[in-house]
């Protein structure tokens, strides 16, 4: 009688088989996003004025003769036509190799993944904490009655609308400079993770919390709420065990998105705590032309930015088995 | 004075929102082994009845009793506490759709457990293979592999038994049943109705909530009638059926279609149906309009294509109705769709007036497509929601030719609307409005068959009963042709000429209305035909 259960054996493996198959489209289109992150980066940097052979040499100061500026061309293969030049780089790029910074002399690899832990420790700490702060300001404003309703739609609005720069520039001037709890600086420490964590987590965590309240607000009149009340669950009980539950998976699907903005805002928040990191790299590599370090800082958020989608689409086909079951019909 | 055996005891409740009141001053009681039905329109205060015996009547609620008593507990001064002991152990509580009724992320062995963790000191083991019980005893096929499964996995009647089986854990003396059945097929619909019966059986008091004066009088004592708040009529069920003392009780038994001749009027005291004035529907010669022939349509599956409609054949003559009857999923509404021309048939094809209508190209079809007119179930989402009546009317009354247009105006009129209607948004009508609504904008195109797909199957009887009037007035006085498409035999019935019964696909049988279903000679017919819901098996 009901779908699926008779043959069950053959529908279990064809959803082993969607299973894979997902995963190949969300490979083939992964590949496909970094290629064209590739393509733009490589060309969109062509339009940054200055010659890339002066970068190398240190800068339109550096005073090079001409016959050096030839040398760096050839070396560099800045002679090249430039599809060849492209051609090149992305012959590079299929070998892993990303090339060598034009001002540090260092292969971009290594640069790279000396930076990349701090900044994704950053970012998830944020993403971590503003999924924490979030869950539990929409908690307590659905929860509390109107005044806590209006306070709690207050607080998300204006932690939404809040500047990193200005966060920032505020945490420090509270906590290092009047109370002195925490260093201005972001030490290699716990402490010195909290003040740049906390401004990008305060931000994010108003969007979220914005979106879970509403779908909270909905939950909590849905049907099978009333079911659960009329069997003695406890309101305690109906947020953790319904609502709650309900009320993440768009918060979930958002955490894919909230990541790239995490890092891009790791470039304003490195550079004011004084943090090693992506971003402040990228700021550096920016100033100083350094194409290759660009491309590579690029590249490697785009790489983090496609993970985390696929990662953020298994999770919300795990906290709900209706997106798994709805592929399944015709 | 209360009897030793008496479950449920209200006197003097009242809930009101503010300053209205929508329960004023209510009294009755159930008995152990009892079922007592509330029925009412919506609106009357029946489902806020139900929900403050829970102490659950929502936020901005104020609940006042002199007495509310459940199995010898006094409840008027109950804290949120009490209640949450009382909920669950003391009284079940049954809604409409489990598919919302139940959580959709979670599996309905957990669900159901729930119960038995809050309120019993059961090991998990334990606990699982009462769960196990539970469901076998409400009559899953499969209970091992239900317990895993998600509402929306499950199908409609067997989600509902799964909701049931949460309610009754831990066999509570009292059960609310709040529409239990108002979304299910009519078979489903009499299953869990003995499933009902069968759990009263047992000792346990039942108070039912229902619109539907027919489901109730299958397994209700006594029923109170309830309207506004207050309760204006209440007695034993077939006295009650026989003699009711209340215009408003005989508007409920009035709007039940089952067993009402066609072309009777299901609202009292209503101007009767004119005859036909274009064709008279016995007639014979009446012209063909519409013609379906062997129309086959699949669907892609993981397995193997599923065949939606096998083969369907039929002829709608002028001024005729034809009613289609099905459970859901037996390919009704794709037939609709074939026929509409919405969706491309695999093989067969649908003529009008004898020339070509489904095979041809959507540019030389859409002249034609004004000729059939469609009324759907759900109305409100087939309205452009920013616009207001008058836009929706206007719009459609530019399909038909220049000559020959309603004003808006006269469609209302014809569907028995104020002109007030006009300026008016659909999501601010009620249910029944917005089904009129529809069915002027089917109208105004000039349609000469009109596709009627569940168009009451979301209403009140008592609206439901006014609407099919008004199908059959309109019916008579423009010789329009209705495919009309519903899982309610009772409907069917009253409002069909002719009738085809369809199961997984296929048309299995097919003629004259009353001759089909007197003499059903199909099982399945003759399946649908018992589990109809009606008065008469209360007399």
């Amino acid at each position: 009688m009901t779908p699926g259960s008779a043959g069950s054996r053959p529908a279990q493996r064809s959803r082993g088989f969607r299973g894979i198959r997902w995963l190949l489209v969300r490979l083939g289109g992964a590949i496909f996003v970094l290629w064209a992150v590739a393509t733009l980066t490589f060309f969109a940097i062509r339009l940054i004025p200055g010659d890339p052979a002066e970068a190398v040499l240190g800068g339109p100061g550096s005073q090079a003769s001409q016959e050096t500026l030839d040398q760096v061309r050839q070396d560099y293969g800045l002679d090249l036509p430039l599809a060849v030049q492209y051609l090149n780089a992305l012959g590079r790029l299929l070998t892993g190799d990303l090339g060598t910074s034009y001002a540090l002399k260092v292969p971009v690899s290594d640069l790279l993944g000396a930076q990349i832990g701090g900044t994704l420790v950053l970012a998830f700490t944020a993403l971590c904490v503003a999924w924490l702060i979030a869950l539990l300001l929409s908690v307590w404003s659905t929860g509390g009655g109107r005044v806590a309703a209006a306070v709690g739609q207050g607080i998300e609005l204006t932690s939404a609308a809040l500047p990193h720069f200005w966060l920032a520039t505020v945490l420090i001037a509270i906590f290092s400079s009047t109370l002195g709890w925490l260093p201005p600086v972001s030490t290699a420490t716990p402490a010195g993770l909290v003040l740049p964590t906390l401004t990008l987590a305060i931000p994010l965590a108003g969007f979220l919390a914005q979106v879970m309240r509403e779908t909270l607000l909905d939950t909590l009149d849905a049907p099978f709420i009333v079911s659960a009340r009329a069997r003695g669950e406890s309101e305690r009980g109906i947020r953790l065990r319904h609502a709650l539950r309900h009320a993440s998976l768009p918060a979930i699907s958002l955490s894919g998105w909230a990541l790239g903005y995490l890092i891009s805002g790791a470039v304003v928040v490195e550079t004011i705590f004084a943090r090693p990191g992506l971003g402040r790299t990228l700021l550096q590599a920016v100033t100083l032309r350094d194409v290759p370090i660009v491309t590579g800082v690029v590249l490697l958020v785009a790489l983090v930015y496609i993970i985390m989608t696929v990662v953020t689409d298994a999770a919300s086909r795990l906290a709900d088995p209706r997106l798994r079951n709805a592929e399944a019909q015709p | 004075m209360t009897a030793p055996d008496t479950l449920l005891e209200v006197e003097g409740l009242s809930v009101s929102f503010g300053d209205t009141e929508v329960v004023r001053n209510l009294s009755f009681h159930v008995s152990r082994g009892e079922c007592v039905a509330i029925v009412g329109e919506s609106g009357s205060g029946k489902s806020v009845t139900a929900r403050s015996l829970l102490g659950l009547a929502g936020r901005g609620s104020r609940v006042t009793s002199s007495t509310l008593s459940v199995a010898g507990r006094d409840l008027t001064a109950a804290s949120e506490r009490d209640w949450r002991r009382i909920r669950g152990s003391q009284i079940g509580l049954v809604l409409q759709d489990a598919l919302v009724s139940l959580d959709p992320l979670r599996p309905i062995g957990r669900e159901i457990g729930d119960v038995l963790r809050l309120h019993s000191p059961l090991s998990a083991e334990n606990a699982r293979s009462r769960v196990l019980e539970l469901l076998a005893s409400v009559g899953m096929p499969n209970p091992e592999r239900a317990i895993t499964q998600r509402s929306g996995e499950l199908s409609g009647g067997l989600r509902q038994r799964a909701l049931i089986a949460s309610a009754i854990a831990l066999d509570p003396p009292l059960l609310i049943a709040d529409e239990p059945t108002t979304a299910l097929d009519v078979s489903i619909q009499a299953r869990i109705l003995d499933l009902l019966a069968d759990v009263k059986s047992r000792g346990t008091g039942i108070l039912l909530i229902s619109h539907d004066l027919a489901v109730v009088s299958a397994i209700a004592d006594r029923v109170l009638v309830m309207k506004g708040g207050r309760i204006v009529e209440s007695g034993n069920t077939q006295e009650l059926l026989a003699l009711p003392r209340e215009e408003y009780t005989r508007r409920l038994i009035s709007a039940v279609p089952t067993d009402k001749p066609r072309r009777v009027p299901l609202v009292p005291d209503a101007m009767p149906v004119p005859a036909p004035t274009v064709h008279s529907t016995q007639d014979a010669m009446a012209p063909v309009v519409l013609e379906a022939r062997g129309l086959t349509k699949s669907f892609p599956s993981p397995s193997s294509p599923f065949l939606a409609v096998d083969d369907v054949s039929f002829t709608l003559r002028r001024g005729e109705t034809l009613g289609l009857v099905g459970e859901s999923g037996s390919g009704k509404t794709t037939v609709a769709r074939l026929v509409l021309a919405l969706a491309p048939a695999d093989g067969g094809a649908v003529l009008l007036e004898g020339g070509a209508f489904s095979e041809l190209r959507e540019r030389d079809r859409r002249p034609l497509r004004r000729k059939v007119g469609a009324i759907y179930q759900d109305s409100l989402s087939s309205f452009d929601p920013r616009a207001d009546v008058r836009r929706i009317l206007t719009d459609a009354s530019e399909l038909a030719p220049k000559a020959d247009r309603h004003s808006v105006g006269e469609l209302l009129d014809a569907v028995g609307l104020s002109p007030a209607v006009a300026k008016a948004r659909p999501l601010h009508l009620s249910g029944g409005q917005r089904q009129r609504v529809s069915i002027a904008r089917a109208l105004a195109a000039r349609p000469d068959v009109i596709v009627c797909d569940e168009p009451v199957s979301a209403l009140d009887v008592t609206i439901q009963a006014q609407v099919l009037d008004l199908l059959d007035r309109l019916q008579a006085e423009r010789g329009l042709s209705y495919l009309f498409i519903s899982h309610d035999l009772g409907v069917i019935r009253h409002m069909s000429d002719r009738v085809a019964v369809m199961k997984n696909g296929r048309i299995v049988e097919t003629g004259d209305a009353a001759r089909v279903f007197d003499h059903p000679q199909h099982p399945y017919t003759a399946q649908l035909v018992a589990d109809a819901p009606r008065l008469v098996d209360a007399l």
